[in-house]
């Protein structure tokens, strides 16, 4: 047995975030992710850090993300906002200074590169991107918008993500203006005299923060949290059966260059001023494809889906209409145990004429066909202090 | 009545010619947190190293292969119904299923109780 496991030997070269020598210490297991030494779980395991997360506070290490500022050479914010409306289908022009907003950077085809958070500090804006696709998001920000924007990436700082509904009390010992914050603020803000950028926002779909501190300064940050009675460190095991109960995208999963965000049930993320008939609409990569998809609907969607049984289905499992018919109608494209549900959960594509809710579809699993039905996402409702 | 491994990670109890097979204590704590189990049919013939059931945890799915060949003769439905035994009891009740074992000389091949903490020492 242990056989089917990923491989967890480690890796040559693998780099480390400021938080490594933390995780060592603190019992994790050690796997090679996006590049990273990353811990996957810590001596709880992935079901007790998971419901600790929903049932009192959990911290990650999320320092293998990139974090990117970009400042406008004219010094006015607009000309940055607008100058990156052309890589997404957002606005961004409209974000208040303060907020953030979700993000894809599209291709011309309409696909996704990646997808981010776009966060306005009054006189830059600042970007947080998948770990293992910084280099290029970085790559594509500098041939698309040097000539407006200076694009400086900001690998001296760590991000630390505080997450449960005991995450405000917790930072708040540490930094007085957090309960006045609500979902998706965002700022400059002092956490036990560090300058740090707090955002309240995260990837679990409970409330929450992510602090983007200096590098030297994460650890000893990152152990007064934990020394907190509230606070367990939390591993990658359980921010993906988090992220996957509250029914968000896992890039180069759920989302990847070959689904559009219309395709990706993201069209929620797209503002109507870059719609059709918007006061700016299109202007974005791949905007032909996107708009025409938002106006007729795309062929195929994501979905939520919950297996009948108990037998957890993964990525990559195939879905069928029946439990006979040989032509397949769509992937699953992440899946897994919900440990607050205590049942089986995933996602996946499915033809649009079959992905209302309640459709039910077939998913082969070692040469079985087991019955699932397409849900409502999130499975696990957000509790975001809105 | 003696207990065997192999290097994959299970046990066998042989009490005349039948084998109890579970995973190790080892096995379970490299699986994490089990969530299910999906067990052999009674009365199926299973071939030495094949697939004979699958232990799932939260994050992945590992195989669990016949240690020897032989016909199942009874299957743990507790195990089904409470997969977290895995994790709390793998040496005692979360026993996975009982084999008619078929060529004894198959167990020779197997590691005694020494053996297997020196393999995974």
């Amino acid at each position: 047995m242990l056989a089917r496991q990923e491989d967890l030997s480690p890796a040559p070269a693998l780099k480390q975030t400021p938080l490594h020598a933390l995780h060592l210490a603190r019992g994790g297991k050690m796997v090679p992710f996006a590049g990273y030494d990353m811990p996957v779980q810590y001596s709880a395991g992935v079901l007790r850090e998971h419901l600790h997360v929903r049932n009192s506070a959990g911290l990650f290490d999320v320092s293998h993300m990139g974090q990117i500022a970009l400042r406008p050479r004219s010094g006015r914010l607009e000309d940055a906002a607008l100058a990156l409306e052309q890589l997404v289908p957002q606005d961004i022009v409209a974000i208040a200074p303060g907020r953030q907003r979700y993000a894809q950077f599209t291709n011309q085809a309409g696909g996704i590169l990646d997808d981010l958070m776009v966060a306005n500090f009054g006189d830059h804006l600042f970007l947080v991107v998948n770990a293992a696709c910084k280099t290029e998001d970085e790559a594509h920000l500098r041939a698309h918008l040097s000539d407006a924007c200076l694009i400086e990436p900001l690998p001296d700082r760590a991000l630390i993500a505080l997450q449960g509904p005991k995450a405000e009390s917790v930072l708040a010992k540490f930094c007085a203006d957090v309960p006045a914050m609500r979902f998706m603020n965002c700022g400059p803000r002092r956490v036990d005299s560090i300058d740090c950028f707090v955002s309240r926002s995260g990837y679990t779909g409970d409330d929450g923060f992510e602090i983007s501190v200096p590098a030297a300064q994460a650890g000893a940050l990152a152990t007064k949290l934990l020394d907190q009675s509230d606070v367990l460190p939390i591993g990658l095991g359980a921010r993906d059966s988090l992220r996957l109960e509250a029914g968000l995208c896992l890039y180069g999963h759920d989302i990847d260059t070959t689904t559009t965000p219309v395709e990706g049930a993201l069209e929620w993320s797209i503002q109507k001023s870059r719609r059709t008939g918007g006061v700016r609409a299109g202007g974005f990569a791949g905007a032909d494809r996107i708009l025409s998809q938002l106006g007729t609907g795309a062929s195929r969607r994501r979905v939520g889906l919950r297996p009948d049984g108990r037998a957890p289905v993964r990525e990559n499992a195939t879905l069928f209409a029946d439990a006979t018919s040989s032509e397949s109608i769509g992937t699953v494209t992440s899946g897994g145990f919900g440990p607050s549900l205590n049942a089986p959960v995933a996602m996946g594509y499915l033809p649009s004429s079959q992905a209302a809710t309640g459709t039910a579809v077939f998913a082969e699993v070692r040469g079985q066909r087991l019955p699932m039905r397409v849900a409502p996402m999130p499975f696990v409702p957000n509790t975001y202090k809105r | 009545m003696t207990t065997l491994f192999t290097t994959d990670h299970e046990w066998l109890r042989i009490e005349g010619d039948v084998a109890t097979v579970g995973v190790t204590d080892y096995a379970q704590s490299q699986l994490g947190d089990v969530v299910f189990v999906e067990l052999p049919k009674t009365g199926r013939s299973l071939k030495k190293a094949e697939a004979a059931a699958v232990v799932e945890s939260v994050k992945a799915a590992s195989d669990v292969y016949a240690p020897i060949t032989g016909e199942v003769l009874e299957v743990n439905d507790a195990l089904v119904a409470e997969p977290a035994l895995v994790n709390s009891d793998a040496g005692g009740k979360a026993w996975f299923f009982k084999l008619k074992i078929s060529d004894k000389s198959e167990l020779d091949g197997l590691m005694d109780e020494a053996a297997y903490a020196k393999h995974t020492a």
